[in-house]
């Protein structure tokens, strides 16, 4: 096992990328960017790795590159955020769709308007439906290991989808923590060069992109879906495979101090480490807190879910994204048409908060699981808003 | 004309007789674009990747499961042919290097219809040359979205009649002439620049082969004949083609190191333009006085190509 390094999370994030050893990256520096792509850069031209850095002129076209590159059979990385994943929208569902494993770091940042740049989810669940896997990491630890994990994933023959790994922005792209880094060696082994399945190259001509009839694109998005959905095998059995090789271990649906706990918040990505501190301050005045973390998004663990919130009378669902003029958050609305037929079910409290860089802080997850306490049923509402 | 370039054109036996571009696709009677097409696929051979736009040669070639392309294909969207073929080069590089592919070079070659080239393409085509990627870009200008219904594009000539520039009581046509994307790819390095049009094939053969051979970027701009779009007979399209080169409208010309070069020289008089325009429904509301101004533009135009040709030299001179 490595020694721990402290490291901003973002330059972890490419080192991590490196251990991966990629064949192409291709980047642009939308407002805003992380270190992540700077920090690739630095390695590619150190020499460090061995693969092409294109700077292209548009995330369109970074996402274009990394199709045209992952269906030429290389691994391929890319790193964006905000403004950024939104300029992508239209070329993810053909990624998704073509089956071509493209691995991407996003900083969770606002949409603009107004143009704001911090913290919250607002870009990532436009994309919700784009048929990508989509992950939440908490904190560095968990970039490094997740980075690494997602290629593994994303190339398995089982599963030849893209990933997008989402990384809170500023909230954990630009944290310095403590971070252990699995050795060269031991990513080798774990992660060997991709094999491509198929590969655009002239000694096996084949046509990608084909245009589908109506008579057959109903069975291409069937089969999308199918993919989508049985990908939580491979990712469970690689999170495992990880677990027994570096002792650190991924769930699709993580706990804390949820066994029979009465209240449960749910969170996912970087404020899950705030909510366990909440927790345990009012545990400690014997309130019946727990914390329920969804690392993966997509495919939706709902079988997970069910197992860790059994029992429990609430579910406070924290959103840091809301669906204009509908149902509430996307995570709760999600969450709440699954659980609609359930017979016993917990009621749900939608918070929508930590929007464009607010504080979310451990006074406000208890402020918000007090308020919970006296909701007689489900409702959603934004916390923290200054009228 | 000189008889050494008479020769070139009426020895179509130089051409690779192998197809790459299969019968049986689904283009329009007539079309210039896929013929285009065919000739360049039989100069390019079989080391190549062919990124391809959305548009007319993509819809007509592959409806699921079938496919007219017996070289490498992808595409993944409109705009983004260039920006693809950048993914697919780098790849290429990256791999061979790491020995994970054969040791032998293969092309990337990215193609686009006129939108997908001078309006929502034009963006990553421009990125794509400015990083100096070894992709050779091929734009078949058929001088509008003939695909989604014939709206004007910005290749659109000057007074043609597309759906979305109508021949109007008020506005007769296309208000602008066409972008010039060769002459915006020269001014971004691009070492190798030309113009072709299949119906003199073994110039677009020569051009092909000279585009491919450059280690880096170079782009191809190609006469794309289109009888639906234009509202012209089917059996005219070779004509058209010579007749649009006759008369001085498309010439044919490469810059090779910002050097200018006409490849099929000029008569000392071109044909009057009223000979390409009157075969075509999207120039019949032109009047006398409309056509003497297209005449204009088109004088105007040639002028300032032939001082380029007369005054130019090429980078690699001092």
């Amino acid at each position: 096992m490595g020694k721990r390094v402290g490291m901003e999370v973002g330059i972890a994030a490419a080192e991590a990328v490196a251990l991966c050893n990629i064949d192409v990256a291709a980047v642009y520096p939308i407002t805003p960017q992380s270190h992540i792509a700077e920090h690739l850069a630095d390695i590619v031209h150190d020499g460090r790795i061995n693969a092409e850095f294109i700077t292209v002129e548009s995330e369109h076209s970074s996402i274009s590159a990394c199709a045209g590159a992952s269906a030429a059979g290389a691994r391929v990385y890319t790193a964006t955020s905000s403004q950024g994943l939104m300029l992508m929208h239209e070329i993810l569902p053909i990624v998704s769709a073509m089956r071509l494993p493209v691995v991407m770091g996003n900083a969770n940042r606002a949409i603009s308007g107004p143009l704001n740049i911090w913290n919250d989810h607002t870009d990532i669940m436009p994309q919700r439906d784009c048929g990508w896997i989509c992950m939440f990491a908490e904190n560095g630890q968990e970039v490094i290991d997740m980075t690494i994990q997602s290629f593994k994933i994303a190339e398995h023959p089982d599963v030849m989808l893209p990933i997008v790994l989402n990384i809170d922005g500023f909230q954990l792209t630009h944290m310095i923590e403590p971070m252990e880094f699995p050795s060269q060696a031991q990513v080798n082994r774990f992660l060997p060069p991709r094999k491509p399945f198929v590969a655009l190259h002239p000694d096996n001509p084949i046509s990608m992109g084909c245009f589908n009839m109506p008579d057959i694109f109903t069975e291409s998005m069937k089969a999308k879906e199918t993919a989508l959905r049985n990908s939580k095998k491979i990712i469970v059995k690689i999170w495992n495979e990880w677990g027994k090789l570096f002792g650190r271990h991924y769930r699709p649906v993580e706990t804390y101090k949820a066994k029979g706990a009465k209240t449960l918040i749910l969170t996912m990505g970087s404020m899950g480490e705030t909510a366990s501190v909440a927790v345990d301050e009012m545990r400690k005045k014997g309130a019946s807190v727990g914390l329920v973390k969804m690392r993966l998004w997509r495919p939706l663990p709902i079988e997970e879910l069910r197992a860790a919130i059994k029992g429990a009378k609430t579910l406070i669902v924290m959103d840091r994204a809301i669906s204009f003029g509908g149902a509430g958050g996307p995570v709760a609305t999600d969450i709440k048409s699954y659980l609609f037929q359930d017979k016993s079910r917990p009621r749900i409290v939608n918070y929508i908060m930590g929007l464009g860089g607010r504080d979310v802080t451990v006074d406000d997850f208890i402020a918000m699981t007090k308020k919970a306490a006296k909701k007689k049923e489900d409702t959603f509402e934004f916390y923290g808003v200054r009228e | 004309m000189t008889l050494v370039q008479n020769f070139e054109i009426f020895a179509p036996k130089l051409i690779d007789r192998k197809e790459y571009f299969s019968p049986g696709h689904r283009a329009c009677q007539g079309c210039g674009e896929v013929l285009a097409l065919r000739i360049i696929l039989k100069a390019l051979g079989d080391d190549v990747v062919i990124s391809n736009a959305t548009g007319c040669m993509e819809i007509i070639s592959t409806a699921y499961p079938q496919t007219a392309w017996e070289v490498p294909y992808i595409h993944v969207a409109f705009e983004n042919a260039a920006a693809v073929g950048s993914g697919v080069e780098a790849a290429l590089k990256a791999l061979r290097r790491k020995g994970r592919i054969p040791d032998r070079y293969v092309k990337s070659v990215a193609i686009a219809g006129d939108g997908g080239t001078a309006d929502i393409g034009l963006q990553a085509l421009s990125g794509a040359m400015e990083r100096g990627h070894d992709l050779m870009f091929v734009c078949l200008d058929n001088e509008a979205y003939m695909n989604t219904g014939i709206q004007r594009s910005s290749e659109t000539p000057f007074m043609a009649a597309t759906t979305t520039s109508p021949a109007g009581k008020e506005i007769k046509g296309q208000r602008t002439g066409k972008k010039n994307v060769p002459e915006i790819m020269v001014a971004h390095g691009v070492p190798y620049v030309a113009t072709a049009c299949p119906s003199y094939p073994i110039d677009l053969v020569n051009k092909v082969k000279k585009a491919k051979a450059v280690k880096g970027p170079s782009y191809l701009h190609v006469f794309s004949m289109c009888p639906t779009g234009w509202r012209c007979a089917s059996e005219i399209t070779i004509k058209l083609g010579k007749l649009v080169v006759e008369t001085g409208v498309f010439p044919l010309y490469e810059v090779e190191n910002g050097k200018y070069r006409l490849t099929m020289e000029m008569p000392k008089k071109l044909r009057p333009v009223e000979d390409y325009l009157k075969h075509q429904g999207r120039f019949r509301h032109l009047s006398a006085d409309d056509i003497k101004l297209v005449q204009k533009k088109v004088d105007y135009e040639i002028k300032k190509l032939m001082d380029k040709v007369g005054g130019l030299k090429g980078w690699d001179e001092k």
